[in-house]
């Protein structure tokens, strides 16, 4: 019998279908590999099998009785950032403590309804704060990559860190994950995986734990482009529960993967090509503009000239927005309550017990920025220059229809190798945050292995809910440089 | 810009988190070299831009203004760490 950890989301669908196995069989099979897994990599804070097994035998009577939905069965990991009812949920914080949330998000709600299966609550950066996944309060994810020749652990990148390992591992078919400035699309990169940051209003952010409100939005994280088209449709959609969700059509995005990218306009932005760039990632860069050349796209050199100033504008923006979201965290109405000597003493200790260094960080200089007197200098300044980029990307939208650019600087790097410096860690997410600034969406497909022989992503920009353009785009890159498996399984 | 320690320990009061003795030496420079970094802003010229306010040009969709949930107090308390007859519970705050 094949390892049934190893089927792609959509293979595993088709294989339900024609009942080559049932969803309990591979429900099971998953089931094992985190358990033969989960204590080297820490990919999993809370697998919840009983869940997992209730779930599929549902889906097996549904496949049986010929009721079954578009993702019957499929067992799926969930990032801990989304609330799930009756399972605690914590977003990787001290400070929700044991939060077993009464209600569902619509995003995993919209998941169960299609007949999905929970294996369990995924580890990210506490509250999705980080690009290494070692923010989190439960210890960092290991990258199930490993430099050629080398044992030294990577990072699997953050903050969706736990969801990318899980499904580049086989702990999952696929899993959730959240994108504020590049927590979907970076980890992907760095774990040889398929991630998409949907337009900022596809999917409905109803039940999620808030980081920063205008930026933060929810994706798949999966094996291949087809995946991750399959199991946006299902996520997609607007929301009565979420104000920001869009009510526009949410198209099947699995029908035009295969159409090609004949005529289609890909630019490059010269403002992309900066110092420090790994040359390897410059030459993966290279070879994805000659790939999408030789299906038959135009490539046009494009400016984004206010490129440079997204991230600084992002570190204004990002903390100002959570430390706002981040009040609500007081030890009055749940989570970790430390008493302190009357209330606002209550208050102190319990945030300062509750919440990590980055996080803390991150409150402050939020708190900082919109304090008395500063506001006009920092927040409206850095939402003026937010404007300025999005105005580059409209004004690109009027020659090309598509943006490629790497996902990430370098590959995946070391514990412990960025996490001295905030500012150095920030320059993580220098090629991604962009998109977040301005609301688009975004795809990082693998491309490639560094020198090390570890995985790389390039990284698709679309126009507003022109995801399936996107994700056409990558289905070449992927048709092209073909897919990334881990070679060795090394934690079995 | 530097921020220096009293600073640091006023934000850290407005923003109700106890900060020790060392960790605030280490935001102290923290602090300061994120704002020095975020600094270069000052380079764009936004004289005549106005402020993003929304990514996504929509306007805001409208519903009947009617209560379609609610009722379950149990729930609403079920994760409070102190709580009684259906109230949260905190320390005393007036004399």
């Amino acid at each position: 019998m094949t390892d049934l950890t190893k089927l792609t989301l959509s293979e595993a669908r088709d294989g339900l279908v024609a009942k080559d196995f049932s969803a309990t069989e591979l429900t099971q099979a998953h089931l094992k590999a985190i358990e033969a897994g989960n204590d080297d990599l820490n990919i999993y804070v809370l697998p919840t099998p009983d869940v997992a097994l209730a779930q599929a035998k549902a889906s097996d009577d549904r496949i049986s009785k010929g009721t079954a939905g578009v993702l019957e069965g499929v067992p799926l990991g969930i990032k801990d950032l989304f609330c799930t009812r009756g399972v605690r949920t914590t977003a990787c914080s001290k400070i929700l403590d044991d939060f077993k949330p009464t209600y569902e998000s619509t995003v995993t709600q919209n998941l169960w309804d299609a007949g999905a299966v929970m294996l369990g609550k995924l580890n990210n950066d506490e509250f999705a704060m980080g690009s290494s996944n070692e923010n989190s309060a439960f210890g960092p994810v290991v990258n199930p990559w490993r430099r050629k020749g080398s044992q030294d652990k990577l990072v699997p990148g953050g903050s969706s860190g736990g969801s990318a390992a899980a499904v580049a591992a086989g702990l999952c078919l696929a899993a959730t994950a959240t994108d504020t400035g590049g927590s979907i699309r970076q980890p992907a990169s760095l774990t040889g995986t398929v991630g998409v940051k949907p337009t900022y209003g596809r999917c409905s952010r109803y039940g999620i734990v808030a980081f920063a409100s205008s930026l933060d939005q929810a994706g798949p994280i999966t094996k291949t482009v087809r995946d991750g088209a399959l199991m946006l449709k299902v996520i997609a959609g607007h929301d009565p529960k979420d104000s920001t969700s869009v009510d526009v059509a949410v198209p099947d995005y699995e029908a035009g993967l295969q159409e090609g990218v004949k005529g289609l306009r890909v630019g490059v932005p010269k403002e992309y090509r900066i110092d420090g760039m790994a040359e390897e990632v410059a030459s993966l860069w290279e070879q994805g503009i000659a790939w999408l050349k030789d299906a038959g796209a135009i490539i046009h050199e494009i400016s984004l000239p206010h490129t440079k100033y997204a991230l600084p504008a992002y570190y204004i923006i990002a903390p100002a927005e959570a430390s706002s979201n981040l009040a609500r965290y007081d030890g009055v109405r749940y989570g970790l309550r430390v008493p302190g000597k009357d209330l606002i003493d209550t208050y102190e200790e319990t945030r300062a017990a509750g919440f990590g260094a980055e996080v803390k960080r991150r409150v402050l200089i939020g708190t900082y920025v919109l304090s008395a007197g500063y506001y006009d200098a920092y927040y409206l300044k850095a939402q003026k220059v937010r404007t300025l980029i999005k105005g580059d990307f409209d004004a690109a939208w009027n020659t090309v229809d598509v943006v490629l650019t790497p996902t990430t600087p370098t590959p995946a790097f070391a514990f412990g190798e960025k996490s001295g410096d905030p500012v150095q860690m920030y320059l993580e997410d220098i090629f991604t945050v962009t998109v977040n600034m301005a609301g688009l969406p975004g795809l990082s497909v693998p491309a490639g292995l560094s020198g090390e022989g570890t995985p790389l992503g390039l990284q698709l920009i679309g126009k507003p809910f022109d995801e399936a353009t996107l994700l056409r785009a990558g289905q070449t890159i992927e048709n092209a440089a073909g897919r990334f498996p881990i070679p060795e399984r090394w934690w079995v | 810009m530097h921020v220096d320690e009293k600073t640091v320990r006023r934000i850290a009061h407005l923003a109700r988190i106890k900060i020790t003795d060392d960790e605030a030496a280490g935001l102290e420079s923290e602090l300061s070299a994120i704002l020095d970094w975020v600094e270069q802003l000052s380079e764009v010229d936004t004289e005549s831009v106005e402020p993003m306010t929304r990514v996504v040009p929509i306007s805001l969709k409208q519903r009947e203004d009617i209560v379609k949930d609610g009722e379950k107090p149990n729930e609403i308390v079920a994760n409070a760490p102190m709580s009684g007859d259906d109230f949260f519970v905190v320390p005393k705050v007036v004399e």
